[in-house]
């Protein structure tokens, strides 16, 4: 009889490690909490570096998870978590109970919350938004104020939530700055007489192709990069935003005023990850992911022999990195099942 | 009469809506490279007047870019188009032609007397 595997969240790495598992032979439940499979997948249009849009991935993971062997369970929690001897009892909202001989962990992550950041204005200013709900203006092809009035300058500041002990968070989320890039040539394309300004504190354009889009953004989007760490944001009497920063290269402060400021939310770990970590023991670090066994060798391994992590449930990642380390987690489930009974 | 000691202080801030950008834009039609600076500065560290002056090439390219033009008039003639700065910088920007289109710009302008 072919072993049960339980994968958590059916977000990138969730449906990657499905599909995976179910082709090497095994029978797979996915539970997901909200009722539509991709997570964080469905809130972006397109994707960096190539920008191909981002349902050509769902689709792909779509069509990985579309078998008999998988049982997707959307709009799912999970209430209880135990091991008895070698499988594992799973009890959801509905008092269903799951037995599993491994388990996957793929609970991905969460946008920072921009409201945090009180001095941005997210909530109080009408033309402070976040990079999500940008993605939003894209896929609907409209990038418009509140007012409906097209904007003219536009600021994106990097770094919000992220790099910042003031919120807890000493880690880089390493895929804004190149989000940043992406959008500031959408930006450009969606409204050729706009001008784009990005405010960083450094340019963490470490992945392939990244560079060169940001070079891109600079050499044919004429994008303005400032260096420098936006303190506070304002609003003019004509409800326009001003902002200050310090030119660091410079080495002046600087204030500006803009129509529209995009801010770039890091990840954190999700709460439905905190929720399976404090029913499950399952360890977590000081930057609230689950933390793995090893960071080299053992990135997908717990401390709870038979669940595995996969994805950015551990660590801020790409998607290629996702799927690549869904992958992984698979690899280890194989190898742990090998000499189970 | 008595002074106190009170001065008023000129403002540090750059004012980037009420400054000036016309140098910059005239550089930008010109050379475009000047878009790709990443401000590394790699072209003050070989630069000879940078060495024994108080020139920064690259302080001069964000000051050309913000407006701050008085700054950048003071300093545009100590470069001494020797050109150094262009074999070290990793973007391939045309750094001595910058300097020399600056100068231009400021010639041709009525507001900047050079």
């Amino acid at each position: 009889m072919s072993k049960h595997v339980v994968v958590i969240g059916a977000g990138v790495a969730g449906l990657e490690a499905a599909g995976r598992l179910s082709k090497a032979g095994f029978y797979v439940s996915l539970l997901e909490k909200e009722v539509k499979t991709g997570g964080h997948l469905n809130d972006w249009y397109k994707l960096f570096p190539d920008r191909r849009n981002s349902s050509e991935v769902k689709h792909y993971l779509d069509k990985l998870t579309l078998n008999d062997g998988i049982k997707i369970l959307s709009g799912t929690t999970i209430e209880k978590f135990s091991k008895r001897k070698s499988h594992f009892s799973i009890i959801t909202d509905k008092g269903n109970e799951i037995i599993a001989d491994a388990v996957v962990v793929a609970t991905g992550f969460d946008l920072f919350k921009s409201a945090r950041k009180e001095e941005y204005g997210y909530g109080i200013y009408d033309n402070v938004i976040t990079s999500a709900e940008l993605e939003g203006m894209f896929r609907n092809d409209k990038i418009a104020l509140c007012n409906g009035k097209i904007p003219g300058a536009i600021g994106i500041v990097h770094c919000v939530g992220s790099r910042d002990e003031k919120v807890g968070n000493l880690y880089c989320s390493k895929l804004c700055c190149v989000t940043a890039v992406k959008q500031a040539i959408e930006i450009c394309e969606h409204l050729p007489e706009s001008k784009v300004f990005c405010f960083y504190m450094d340019m963490r354009m470490g992945g392939a192709h990244y560079e060169e889009l940001y070079r891109e953004a600079q050499e044919k989007w004429g994008v303005n990069f400032i260096r420098g760490k936006v303190s506070e944001a304002g609003e003019t009497i004509n409800n326009r935003l001003v902002i200050k920063v310090e030119d660091t290269l410079a080495g002046r402060p600087l204030k500006m005023e803009l129509d529209m400021l995009v801010l770039m939310a890091g990840m954190e770990m999700s709460d439905g990850g905190k929720k399976i970590a404090g029913i499950s023991g399952l360890n977590t670090g000081e930057n609230r992911f689950f933390s793995a066994a090893d960071p080299h060798y053992g990135s997908n391994i717990s401390n709870i022999k038979g669940v595995f992590y996969a994805g950015t449930c551990t660590a801020p990642m790409n998607i290629t990195e996702t799927i690549s380390h869904a992958r992984a987690a698979v690899s280890e489930v194989m190898d742990y099942l090998k000499d189970v009974n | 009469m008595e002074k106190f000691g009170f001065t008023i202080s000129k403002i540090r801030q750059i004012d980037y809506d009420s400054n000036d950008r016309s140098i910059a834009d005239y550089i930008y039609e010109r050379e475009p490279s000047f878009r790709l600076c990443i401000e590394c500065g790699g072209c003050s560290a070989t630069c000879t007047t940078g060495n024994y002056t108080n020139f920064s090439l690259r302080e001069l390219h964000i000051l050309i870019k913000r407006g701050e033009n008085s700054q950048v008039i003071e300093n545009l003639k100590k470069c001494m188009l020797c050109g150094k700065c262009i074999l070290v910088c990793p973007r391939g920007v045309n750094t001595r032609n910058i300097v020399i289109l600056a100068r231009q710009a400021f010639q041709k302008s009525d507001s900047y007397a050079i």
